[in-house]
This record gives structure tokens, C-alpha cells and sequence, in this order.
């Protein structure tokens, strides 16, 4: 009884210490990206604009398998992706840790790209204007203006992609399969312990899930009394 | 220093923006339109925010945008100070992060000595430590203007910078706007639609209308011209400048001198020596053929009639005299001029009722 009771806590430790650990890696990257891209987004007069947009909001609509299986052949030895990484000698993709980050940031990535495209909107032209009657030329404007100014849309950006990752379930179970220790995450770990009838261990990591999803949206709303008008 | 010369063409939602103007390279130049006019167009294409067409900018020599030899310097290498109509602080930083952010980048022809300068001429020392969201919307202006200053541009652009104040406001910045006229060498375009503070502040005007010059010369001659009337109705008047030479403390009077001749004005306590404009309304200026001895008018001016317009109604006309250097509006009936046979050329007296100081 003991060291079966020990069994779950580590397994699920293990799942846990992954979830974290896939959400602040994509968090990070999809910063990184999103950040150029809603910038893009919200300046561009393009008539790519259009359909760009929509490519980017595609995940929140799409089904999360539909997603995952599309990411998982393009993963595959005959996918696009798959066929590349190969090449450059780093084996497939799919059913890894590295994989797992690829589907969440494309999964995540309205959630990342919206906040920031409502910050730099809500900013107007005006302050990029401001720093460039003032000498600063157009990068020195972004990285001490625009970026400054998009904070609080930054920091949305950051716990939704945060939290919408952990949240994840058909994407990672799609092409991350549920390997212990590599990609099962805790919301693949509750549907197996649900699968093998094992309630009381399904029972603590949900109820640890809906904790944490409550203190997210209670740190949202913080972001948003410190900063009025953020978008959400 | 160069000239400053402005040719260009920007198609805009109900007109073309299009003109070719050279202006002078110092003091004040108003542009003064109604919204919509293409003010602020002009403006941002200056400074490069906007980019016309088949332009040619060339402002203190230095050519910003030519567009036959395919020049267009982009905003951050032109050496502008730029004030926008509304405060446009940047949020994120307190007052002194604002008034460092251009002298940063302005590069090595601008030291901290004319940040000290800046703040000294606008009298913002005690806001320095401030965060721009405690800032009254004069003060934001201020700062703005220093902002502007401290990176000494070669040319100061200002959009309406008071057209977001009300008018207690306005009073409070106005002497400001008139230290930095004075104490800088610094030519200006001030974009306004409020025809009294073209008048207070400008040397030179540029009249918009519908994205074309309407008309541009010196302050005092384009509010004298009466074909085409800057003041509607009893508004209508010019505008002397003359030097306080003497104050008369039993009658509450002062003596203002200038080219062609003195008035005594009411003592509002300006001080001796100091320049003031003047407004003469056209309703209070009277025409005699010969210099009246016997009336309670003060201030008589020989004037010569330079020309004469019919008024908004038909039983009156305006009559532009020259004093001096100097035009004066009179407003007379018509039967008036033909009574006394006026003509063109002709010299006269004028009587002035009452004179208002402007600054």
C-alpha cells in the first residue's frame, strides 16, 4: 500500500515537474515569436494581414486533434518537418519533449499574439512617432517605447500561453503520446488514471489543476486593475 | 543659414494638399488653417512622419526629401523638435527619463548644458522627479516643449501644442510660447486655426485653405488685408508693434512709440522698454481729411489711404491706411468716403478710439 501510494506521488510529481517545465519553455518561445509577429499584426497595412490573422487565430477554433494530427504528419518520417529535422540530425520529433513545445506554441499561439496586437494597437502611432521626432531610430523606439508600453499585454500574453499549455490535452496526447517522464503531462495523466479506474489518484491532480487554473485567472485580473484597458 | 523651402503634393481625403512656399529661416512662422485645411499635414510631412510626393524639403540648407534625387531622411536623423497637439509624454518614464530620452540620441552635437537650458527657459526644475500622470495638462506642454528643446533641434515644429487646453490654460503657456520666441534663435512653424494666437505669436503667416496657400507674408500685413479678411465682423483690425517709452501715473496712461508715429494706451502695467503688439479693431478708427483740434480723441496718426474693400454690409467700407511701416484697418460708411473724397494715395488723419494691448 505504502510504496503503491509512493508509486502515484512520484509518477505524478514527474507529471507535474513536465508540465511546468513544457509550459515555461513555451512561454519563453512563444514571446519570443509572437512578439515580432503581433507587432507585425498591429502596423502592417499588408494585404497578407488578412489572412495571416486568421492562420494565427486558426488554433483557437480548430479542434485540438485536428491540430495535433496534422503537427503529428508533418512530424512523421514522411512529413515535411520530419524529413528536415532529420536532415539537420536531430531524429523525429514526435513523441518528444522537443515536439511537445513545437504543438504547444502553435496551440498557444492566439493566445500569445492577441494581447500583445491589442497592447501595440491601444498604443497608437503616437509614441513611436514621440521617439522618432526624438532621434531614436526605428529598433531603439521598439525595444524602448513600444515594448515598454505593451507590458501589461506582455504579461497577458505570458499567463494565458502559461496557463492554455498546461491546459493542453488533445495536441499533447496526439503527438506526444503519453510516455512517462518525456511527455506525459498531468492532463494525460488524469485520462489514464481515469482509464485504469484509479479515481482517488485522478481526483488530486484535478483538483490541483482546478486550484491552479483559479489562481490564474485571479492573477489576470490583477494584471488587469494595474493596468486598465489591457486586452484580454 | 539656408533657406527653408517646402514644395510638395499629398493627396488627402477631400483634397490635394499642394504648395511651394519658401519661408523665412527665423522667428515664428504661423500656418493657420481651419481643421481639415492640411496643417497638420504639412507639419508631420516636415518633419517626415508623412511622406509626400513629388516633394522637396529643405529646411536651414539641409535637404530632408527630394524626391527627383530620391532623398528622403527618415524622422530620427532630421534635427527636429517636434510638440504634438495633445500631451504626448511617454507614459513609462517620469518627466526627467522624458526630457533625457532625445538628448540620449541626439548624438554628440548636443550636450546636458542644453537640457539645463531647457528646463531653466520653461521653468520646470520642480517637476523633474514628477511622473507625467501627475502632471497638469499645462505642465505636460512644458515639458513637451523642453522635451523638444533639449535636444536643439534647427527647427521646432508645434502642432497646436494648445489646442488641448482650455483657456485659463492657454494663458498660463502663452508667456512661455513667447519667452522661447524671444530668447531663441530658433525658427518655428506653429500650426494653429485660432486666428489670436497666430497674431500673438507668428512674424510670418501662412494661410491655409482646402490644401492650398491662401495667402503668407508677415503677420501684420496678411491681417491688413482686406480683399481677403482674416477677422469676420467687428473682429476686424490690424496689428502694431511699438515699444513702451513712457507711463503716466496720474492718468493710468502709457506712451507706446513705433515706426510712424506714438499712442497713449491704458496702463496695464507693462513695463518701460518693453515690445508690445498692438490691436486696433477697424470700428474704432475714424478717417479726417484735415487733423482735428477739437475732439476727445487721443490718438491721432497721419496715414496714407493704400487701399479700400467693400465690407460685409453695403453701406460700409474697409480702408487700409499705412503708418509707417505699419497697416491700419478703419472702418467707414460709404457715404463717408464720398463726402469727404477720399481716394488712393491720399494722406490723412486717423482717429483711434481705443487700442488694445496683446501681449
Amino acid at each position: 500500500m505504502v510504496s503503491g501510494w509512493f508509486a502515484d506521488a512520484a509518477s505524478a510529481w514527474s507529471a507535474v515537474v513536465l508540465t511546468v517545465q513544457l509550459a515555461s519553455v513555451t512561454t519563453v518561445l512563444l514571446l519570443i515569436v509572437a512578439t515580432p509577429l503581433a507587432w507585425w499584426l498591429s502596423q502592417t497595412t499588408s494585404r497578407w494581414r488578412a489572412p495571416i490573422l486568421a492562420f494565427v487565430t486558426l488554433p483557437l477554433v480548430l479542434p485540438p486533434t485536428v491540430l495535433g494530427f496534422y503537427l503529428l504528419v508533418a512530424m512523421g518520417p514522411q512529413g515535411w518537418l520530419g524529413q528536415w529535422t532529420q536532415a539537420m540530425g536531430w531524429g523525429l520529433l514526435s513523441f518528444t519533449f522537443s515536439g511537445l513545445v513545437l504543438g504547444s506554441m502553435v496551440f498557444s499561439l492566439p493566445f500569445a499574439v492577441q494581447p500583445l496586437q491589442h497592447s501595440f494597437e491601444a498604443m497608437g502611432r503616437r509614441p513611436m512617432e514621440v521617439a522618432a521626432t526624438l532621434g531614436a531610430r526605428p529598433l531603439d523606439a521598439f525595444f524602448s517605447v513600444a515594448l515598454p508600453l505593451a507590458r501589461p499585454g506582455m504579461v497577458t500574453a505570458a499567463i494565458l500561453s502559461f496557463a492554455h499549455t498546461v491546459g493542453e490535452f488533445g495536441v499533447v496526447l496526439m503527438i506526444g503520446g503519453n510516455v512517462p517522464g518525456q511527455t506525459r503531462v498531468v492532463s494525460t495523466q488524469i485520462y489514464g488514471h481515469v482509464e485504469a479506474m484509479e479515481y482517488p489518484q485522478a481526483h488530486a491532480l484535478a483538483l490541483g489543476m482546478l486550484v491552479f487554473s483559479f489562481v490564474v485567472l485571479l492573477a489576470l485580473a490583477a494584471v488587469k486593475r494595474r493596468w486598465p484597458g489591457v486586452g484580454s | 543659414m539656408g533657406h527653408n523651402h517646402i514644395r510638395l503634393r499629398l493627396p488627402r481625403a477631400n483634397h490635394v494638399l499642394a504648395l511651394d512656399v519658401t519661408l523665412p529661416d527665423q522667428g515664428i512662422t504661423v500656418i493657420l488653417g481651419a481643421s481639415g485645411s492640411g496643417k497638420t499635414s504639412l507639419l508631420r510631412c516636415v518633419a517626415g512622419l508623412e511622406r509626400a510626393q513629388d516633394a522637396h524639403v529643405e529646411m536651414g540648407g539641409v535637404v530632408w526629401q527630394d524626391d527627383q534625387q530620391g532623398v528622403f531622411v527618415p524622422t530620427w536623423q532630421r534635427a527636429v523638435g517636434y510638440v504634438f497637439q495633445e500631451a504626448s509624454l511617454l507614459p513609462h518614464l517620469d518627466v526627467m527619463q522624458n526630457l533625457a530620452y532625445g538628448l540620449k540620441r541626439a548624438g554628440q552635437r548636443v550636450t546636458t548644458h542644453s537640457l539645463d537650458q531647457a528646463v531653466d527657459l520653461l521653468g520646470i526644475g520642480p517637476l523633474l522627479g514628477r511622473s507625467t500622470a501627475r502632471l497638469s495638462g499645462g505642465e505636460r506642454q512644458r515639458v513637451a516643449l523642453a522635451r523638444a528643446l533639449a535636444s536643439q533641434p534647427r527647427l521646432l515644429l508645434l502642432d497646436e501644442p494648445m489646442a488641448s487646453l482650455d483657456a485659463a490654460r492657454r494663458q498660463d503657456i502663452l508667456p512661455w510660447l513667447e519667452k522661447m520666441r524671444d530668447e531663441l534663435h530658433l525658427p518655428m512653424l506653429y500650426v494653429t486655426h485660432a486666428v489670436d494666437e497666430a497674431a500673438r505669436l507668428g512674424a510670418h503667416m501662412l494661410v491655409l485653405e482646402n490644401g492650398q496657400v491662401k495667402t503668407q507674408g508677415p503677420v501684420a500685413e496678411v491681417f491688413a488685408n482686406i480683399e481677403q479678411p482674416m477677422w469676420v465682423g467687428e473682429d476686424m483690425g490690424a496689428w502694431l508693434q511699438g515699444t513702451v517709452v513712457e507711463r503716466h501715473a496720474d492718468w493710468h496712461l502709457c506712451r507706446v512709440a513705433f515706426d510712424g508715429g506714438q499712442m497713449w494706451l491704458r496702463d496695464s502695467g507693462v513695463a518701460l522698454g518693453q515690445m508690445v503688439r498692438m490691436r486696433v479693431l477697424a470700428r474704432d478708427v475714424s478717417i479726417a481729411t484735415e487733423a482735428p483740434l477739437h475732439t476727445s480723441i487721443q490718438n491721432q496718426l497721419s496715414a496714407v489711404i493704400e487701399a479700400v474693400a467693400p465690407d460685409a454690409h453695403p453701406s460700409q467700407v474697409l480702408v487700409r491706411l499705412r503708418v509707417g511701416p505699419w497697416a491700419v484697418l478703419a472702418r467707414i460708411t460709404q457715404k463717408a468716403w464720398s463726402d469727404l473724397a477720399l481716394g488712393l494715395g491720399q494722406t490723412v488723419t486717423v482717429q483711434v478710439k481705443s487700442v488694445a494691448v496683446v501681449a
